[in-house]
């Protein structure tokens, strides 16, 4: 039954893990840290599964409608009447698939560490680290308000933070992790404002009654939201846009998205959670949390959510066709899909059938995360068997890894959309729901969707096939049972969870959506993937000189994209250039000369009395006595003649 | 030969307060400059007892004082001889002019 306090547990326990490892771990649980971590999450994703089954099959409907439930809320600053930053946690269908798939591949990458980071020198600080994300991504997904999600989102950025740079000596991980933490904190500048203005307008912060607030026609915080504009657009549609920024910030869209491919410095696990399965997919979820107002209040918002969407998921598939390390390849995979589930939200609308884009959103970002955290912990175990991430240092490892391959298979067949594996229906419904709103952002999705297919098998290819590895000295194989483990159940999810009816679950406005399935229109974007995985093939099955033929051919093009289309460049230009000599030098030889210039004057003046008149302490015992004498006189004279 | 009235006590008085502050400024020994502090102290005293005499003989207010501050001025000599010793202790000497450090 609907019990707040084991659901409280779910991300209280990764928290009680973070505080005893991280006080205690690296005294006293040297080496039992990891199991300690990965038990205290085992029972989270037990009760996360449990209350999720009550959610979906016991309580959670009424009325054939999934509620909106409240399990737990209580007031913690209260600023006035009507106005108050709750804790809560809040149970919908999302919030309810958040919780499953943030534990599960939790727990996955938790047990795949254990192998992944044996022998490890700051083991416990690792699993600590892993138990303050957890619980910070959980209490995100469960936020009751609009305020306590900013919490949690800070929270994650800060675990975030520290795992990207957990191999702390190696100077780019330094600049990797500093470098995500000021790109998502400078989106976050945007999602701040855009909640002062979300509140402001809709007089509260708690998400229910800003969104019942914000969506009917007749109330009088709608009216006031609408009417008032800024540069010809609403407040209501800028405070959306500014927390779809932060959003776009924390999901990697373009252009906030450089920071994720540096992103990729932390271990490979925390890849796998962070920065492919959760963290990034938050903006996602914002965006899905407030997606009444976007949809029903603010159609020219959700129009950028689109645009921005699609556009990232079409500039990162054409990068990640020409990178060669292969986390790199991977995290702009990452942020290609992460666009789908935003374009797939952009072009949805509200309620019933249209809001088909929203189900297949949220699908995707459910099967994105299984396949997506099975690549990277796939890529995980041959890096751990290279020591490489270069692809060109690989090649062959089908005989040596043959777990890793068969799962690695798995997953490219699913992300390339292949039946009957899970991508291949999630991207069915985007690409239906962007075909039924928007052609622009349909024909560049089935691009895109074509591109992915190439490069996944381009890395397939150049992992296990290609040239044959030179057999090296010390082999040690694929790296135990805890890194098998979480490879084959996440292979599992990746084959089996297209056919969760979804529709039936997670739907725009809490009703069934039966999600038809069209055989005609899934003929183009499967053939355009089979034809993408043919090329790959044909290029990179065996050793040839195709790639470079085809990349020298492509001229600019290829290496504008290998470049990552200079956007990096660009930003350094920009602050380095552009903010750093017009504001930042200006800035710094105003703070050296005048203000400082101000402080010295003050302390110099002083100085300059002190000495003129210090003489008069002279430690002379008479001459104290004389200026007495004298003020004593003085007085005299004064009291006698003067104030007679 | 006339009886000595309120005038030649304030003389005295004035001389005395004089002569304490003369020796205070141009004595260097601690121990006379002391000394002439108890003559001021003195010529306050006198001052007392002359008005006390002159204006209000009726009453005991002056002589009271004086008696107070008879002994007031006997702890004060209390205290400045131990600081004089200790002075003494740590620069040899009670020169006025040796004990110069406490200053800016």
């Amino acid at each position: 039954m609907l019990n707040a306090t084991y659901i409280s547990l779910i991300p209280l326990l990764p928290l009680a893990g973070f505080v005893l490892l991280g006080l205690f771990g690296r005294k006293y649980f040297k080496n039992t840290s990891g199991i300690i971590g990965t038990g205290l999450m085992l029972v989270s994703a037990v009760l996360a599964l449990y209350t999720a089954y009550g959610y979906f099959f016991e309580y959670g409907k009424a009325d054939g409608v999934y509620q909106k439930l409240v399990p737990l809320k209580y007031t913690w600053l209260e600023f006035g009447k009507g106005l108050s930053i709750d804790m809560g946690i809040v149970l919908d269908p999302i919030s309810v698939m958040m919780l499953v798939v943030v534990t599960f591949i939790s727990l996955m990458v938790h047990i795949y560490s254990l192998g992944y980071l044996k022998g490890e020198e700051r083991f416990p600080t690792y699993y600590a680290y892993l138990g303050l994300f957890t619980f910070s991504m959980l209490g995100l997904v469960m936020s009751s308000n609009i305020f306590q999600i900013y919490i949690f989102w800070e929270l994650v950025g800060v675990s975030s933070f520290l795992l990207i740079g957990y191999y702390y000596d190696k100077p780019s991980a330094v600049a990797a992790c500093k470098k995500a933490f000021i790109v998502t904190r400078f989106a976050d500048v945007g999602f701040l404002i855009g909640i002062l203005i979300l509140s402001f307008y809709s007089g509260t912060l708690d998400f229910n009654t800003l969104i019942a607030a914000l969506t009917s026609p007749e109330s009088s915080e709608y009216k006031t939201a609408v009417t008032a504009s800024f540069l010809g657009i609403s407040a209501l549609s800028w405070g959306l846009i500014l927390v779809f920024v932060g959003g776009a910030g924390k999901s990697a869209m373009f252009p906030l998205h450089i920071w994720l491919p540096d992103a990729m410095e932390g271990p490979t696990p925390v890849s796998a959670l962070i920065h492919a399965a959760t963290m990034v997919v938050a903006g996602v979820f914002l965006v899905a949390r407030l997606f009444p107002v976007f949809a029903i209040s603010s159609p020219g918002a959700l129009s950028v959510v689109a645009y921005v969407g699609a556009i990232s998921a079409f500039i990162a598939a054409i990068i990640a066709c020409t990178q060669t390390d292969i986390k790199r390849v991977l995290a702009y995979s990452t942020m290609s899909q992460i666009g789908y589930m935003m374009f797939a939200l952009g072009v949805s609308g509200y309620g019933g059938e249209n809001g088909l884009g929203y189900t297949a959103s949220m699908f995707h970002l459910f099967t994105h995360a299984m396949f997506k955290a099975l690549l990277f912990l796939g890529a995980g175990a041959v890096i751990h068997f290279i020591h490489s991430n270069e692809m060109k240092d690989m090649g062959g490892l089908r005989k040596y890894l043959p777990i890793t391959h068969i799962t690695f298979l798995i997953a490219c067949l699913a992300i390339a959309g292949v039946p009957p594996f899970a991508g291949f229906f999630s991207k069915e419904e985007i690409l239906l729901a962007a075909y039924h709103h928007n052609q622009a952002i349909y024909w560049m999705a089935l691009i895109t969707s074509a591109l992915t297919a190439f490069y996944m098998f381009r890395l397939y290819f150049s992992i296990f096939w290609n040239k044959e590895q030179q057999p090296h000295g010390e082999h040690h194989g694929e790296g135990g049972f805890a890194m098998m483990m979480p490879l084959v159940l996440l292979a599992i999810g990746a084959a089996a969870a297209g056919f969760i009816p979804f529709g039936h679950y997670v739907s725009s406005d809490g009703k069934t959506l039966e999600t038809a399935f069209h055989l005609s229109f899934s003929i183009a974007p499967v053939a355009l993937g089979l034809a993408g995985i043919f090329l790959a093939m044909w290029m990179y099955k065996s050793q040839t000189d195709k790639p470079e033929k085809i990349a020298a051919s492509l001229g600019g093009l290829y290496k504008a994209a290998y470049h990552k289309f200079y956007i990096d460049e660009l930003y350094l230009f920009i602050t380095h250039k552009i903010i750093f000599n017009l504001i930042g030098r200006p800035a710094a030889w105003f703070d050296k000369v005048v203000v400082d210039g101000l402080v010295n004057l003050a302390g110099n003046t002083t100085t300059k009395i002190a000495e003129t008149i210090k003489g008069f302490q002279s430690g002379k015992v008479q001459q104290y006595a004389l200026y007495f004498l004298v003020g004593v006189i003085g007085l005299a004279v004064l009291f006698i003649y003067v104030w007679k | 030969m006339t009886e000595p009235g309120l005038y030649h006590l304030l003389f005295i008085s004035a001389a005395l307060f004089f002569i304490g502050v003369y020796g205070f400024f141009t004595r260097r020994n601690l121990v006379t400059m002391l000394m002439s502090v108890e003559l001021v102290l003195n010529s306050v005293n006198l001052n007392f007892i002359a008005f006390n005499k002159y204006l209000w003989p009726n009453r005991l207010d002056g002589v009271f004082f004086t008696i107070f501050i008879i002994a007031i001025a006997a702890a004060e000599a209390a205290v400045a001889i131990a600081i004089i010793i200790n002075l003494y202790r740590s620069h040899q000497s009670i020169d006025v002019e040796n004990a110069e450090e406490l200053k800016y």
